[in-house]
């Protein structure tokens, strides 16, 4: 997928003007991080856990390499196929010589972030093959040629009414008077539309959540049970996904699927959790006859050993973006690349660089809510901050703004000077702001002043009544 | 107990009152309270701005001046939470200061934990005839886990009552240099704040930090709206006649 991740200053601000978005994202600023909270309430050992959770991404992430062979090997000897892929490149180029080998023309696809990030829908369009996606939200999205805007609910920058519009263009063989104004209707609709194309794929696509290497099985988890649809039906599955989503047991993997439906949805689990172990067997009634897992790096091993590993940890719950207040301010499309808010901020300038994915981790207030909320407890604005350093060093930010940082600290790192300024800024600002107690303007600080007043100081510093206090016994 | 009180550069700026509504409660709580003149600031405008030689070469006037303290007290969530847990991951990497910042992290203090966890403080004496509602701010309630203190020191203000808003714990947009750098964004946040404030019966919104209570305080008065801001400790401390509400003309 292409990054705008350098246009955030002003895909943020449209985020902000337009209201369809405002309307949408108002919605879910309360409910998701509700049901995640009253899903935790219930579960007393739900602290316990995530450091469990934390503890089994760590130990994968440390043999990885292992791990990850220890999968393939596993996956093989059931009868499925592995292709590495270091690029996205790679990645599209390995399915579409899948598809090509079956002589695909249609192919299914259940929800997939991966598949997002290597873009290859247009790439499979661009090749002469059609690609579905059946996931509700995706669908929407793909019928608006948009790209996701959350990494769990797709189509989240939506509201009903701009989702009926976008049927009515075009699902133009329906009845143009039908009524479509109920979620349910519309979701019946899309049922009724994608039905037919699922059963005439010739290729199914999924995602996979976690890959188990002890049985060489991949798992994902949907709510429509689109993804088992997409996986057994077709003659081929193949499965899109990344290295870091390997765990080494079942075991592991069903800790791991109780923190994520309790974190994503404020479910205890998702509706369906679907297991495929290669293709079908002889006395198997349904599943595919061919079985196969692009697995894409497309820089993650990079980011191993580095200040950024424990990011691999993620397992794309997505509750930083659901509690983030940048993300419920910009919406998800802002970010300018497939992951948005805090998650993204932190993975994107790792895969697609800092040069193009600036602003994502300097766009937080450091609030911290969304690694309070992380399931495997990624401490997300210290690696924002990493970025941020990394930044400063290849001197990335803004001239302007690094040299007014190095005067101030200059300034700070001399306490008597400090103290005489600071006492001399005090006064006058105090002087002047009397009257009103604020300012509506001030000179250099504009960025404050234009959506809010400054309020006055109050007209003495700290530090220059305390001297007099301990010179005169008496602060006023 | 010997305490160095933090004051923090925008307390030093803005609000003088606070500190010494923070030395007022620190000496009732039986405290002998000192302010240590090599102090500026903690840094965190160069430490979050990736700029870690800057950052460190402040932390280490920090470990200076506040040396042989029993305890430092700041009344900011956000400082003392650089002083308690960005201090030590700041030199995590360099063994010869960072038995330094993990001495002073273990005695750095926000105010009312301080005055309610360690000095076992119950209650004030003070008297404020408001309703307020209470805006948690970031650092202090994630990095400090400052929730139940605050609360529990208002609640023995006679005359004053507490009205909970549904967002309490959610960000206001401040964030430091954030505000200057997204405008827009931090706008939308503290809107958003100011909107949740409203809807409470509250007249008055009350906060440990001066950061997040400029922004608050800047958007309500922008806004004409008659909440008052102030700072917890100045009520806490029965200074609040002494000073106008955060952007109320004197």
């Amino acid at each position: 997928m292409l990054a705008t991740s350098r246009n955030f200053t002003a895909a943020a601000q449209a985020g902000l003007a337009n209201d369809n978005l405002q309307r949408a994202l108002g919605l879910a600023r309360t409910g998701f991080p509700l049901r995640r909270r009253l899903a935790v309430e219930r579960l007393p050992e739900f602290e316990a856990l995530r450091e469990a959770g934390r503890a089994i991404k760590d130990h994968t992430l440390q043999y990885l390499d292992f791990y990850i062979e220890f999968y393939e090997s596993q996956v093989v000897a059931s009868g499925g196929k592995v292709h590495w892929a270091r690029t996205p490149a790679e990645a599209c180029a390995a399915v579409l010589q899948i598809c090509r080998s079956v002589g695909a023309k249609i192919v299914t696809k259940g929800k997939s972030m991966v598949a997002e990030e290597i873009g290859l829908n247009d790439f499979l369009e661009a090749n002469g093959i059609t690609p579905v996606e059946t996931d509700l939200g995706e669908y929407i999205i793909q019928l608006r040629h948009e790209p996701p805007s959350h990494i769990i609910a797709p189509a989240i920058h939506l509201v009903k009414e701009q989702v009926a519009e976008t049927f009515r263009a075009e699902h133009r063989s329906l009845d143009a008077g039908r009524p479509l104004i109920e979620p349910r209707q519309m979701c019946d609709e899309a049922r009724a539309m994608l039905r037919p194309r699922f059963l005439a794929a010739d290729v199914g696509i999924t995602g996979a959540n976690f890959l188990v290497a002890e049985t060489g099985s991949s798992i994902v988890v949907t709510n429509e049970g689109n993804g088992d649809l997409t996986q057994v039906l077709p003659r081929v599955h193949i499965v899109v996904t990344s290295i870091e989503k390997v765990v080494p047991t079942f075991e592991d993997a069903a800790t791991l699927l109780r923190l994520l439906a309790r974190s994503a949805t404020g479910q205890e689990f998702s509706t369906y959790t679907t297991i495929s172990t290669g293709p079908r067997r002889e006395a198997d009634l349904d599943g595919p006859e061919e079985y196969h897992v692009v697995l894409l790096d497309n820089g993650r091993s990079g980011m191993i050993g580095t200040d950024f590993q424990d990011m691999l940890r993620c397992i794309r719950c997505s509750a930083c973006m659901s509690h983030c207040p940048v993300y419920a301010a910009v919406g998800g499309h802002a970010y300018g690349w497939v992951y948005p808010g805090p998650m993204g901020a932190v993975l994107t300038p790792g895969l697609i660089g800092i040069e193009e994915a600036g602003h994502l981790p300097n766009a937080s207030t450091f609030c911290g809510r969304c690694e309070s909320v992380c399931p495997v407890k990624i401490p997300l604005p210290k690696m924002m901050r990493h970025w941020r350093e990394r930044e400063h060093a290849k001197k990335l930010s803004p001239t302007v703004y690094r040299k007014g940082l190095s005067v101030w600290a200059w300034v700070a790192r001399r306490p008597a000077l400090y103290h005489a300024l600071a006492g001399t800024a005090a006064r006058a600002l105090g002087w002047a702001g009397q009257g009103h107690g604020r300012f509506r303007a001030l000179p250099l600080a504009a960025g404050w002043t234009t959506v809010r007043d400054m309020p006055s100081p109050e007209g003495r510093s700290f530090h220059s009544l305390w001297a007099q206090y301990k010179k005169r016994g008496s602060a006023r | 107990m010997h305490v160095a009180l933090f004051v923090t550069c925008l307390v030093d700026l803005f609000r003088p009152t606070v500190g010494f509504a923070a030395i007022k409660l620190l000496e009732q709580a039986g405290c002998r309270v000192e302010v240590p003149r090599g102090q500026t600031c903690c840094g965190q405008p160069a430490y979050n701005s990736g700029d870690q030689a800057n950052a460190k070469a402040i932390a280490l006037q920090v470990f200076d001046a506040f040396a042989g303290y029993d305890s430092v007290v700041a009344p900011s969530g956000s400082c003392a939470g650089m002083l308690r847990v960005h201090y030590p991951e700041l030199f995590a990497n360099d063994p010869e200061n960072l038995p330094r910042a993990q001495e002073l992290a273990e005695r750095s203090w926000e105010l009312i934990s301080f005055l309610t966890d360690v000095c076992c403080v119950e209650g004030v004496a003070a008297h404020w005839e408001r309703r307020v509602t209470y805006h948690d701010a970031c650092s202090g309630l994630r990095e400090l886990g400052i929730k139940r203190q605050p609360r529990q020191l208002l609640a023995s203000v006679s005359g004053l009552s507490l009205d909970e808003a549904p967002g309490a714990e959610v960000c206001c947009g401040f964030g430091g240099t954030f505000c200057i750098k997204y405008p827009e964004i931090s706008d939308k946040m503290v809107t958003d704040k100011a909107a949740d404030i409203v809807a409470t019966d509250a007249d008055a919104v009350l906060a440990g930090d001066l950061g997040c209570l400029l922004n608050i305080a800047g958007k309500l008065c922008r806004q004409g709206q008659q909440i008052e801001a102030r700072h917890v400790a100045e009520v806490l401390a029965g200074m609040t006649a002494e000073v106008a509400p955060i952007g109320a003309p004197r």
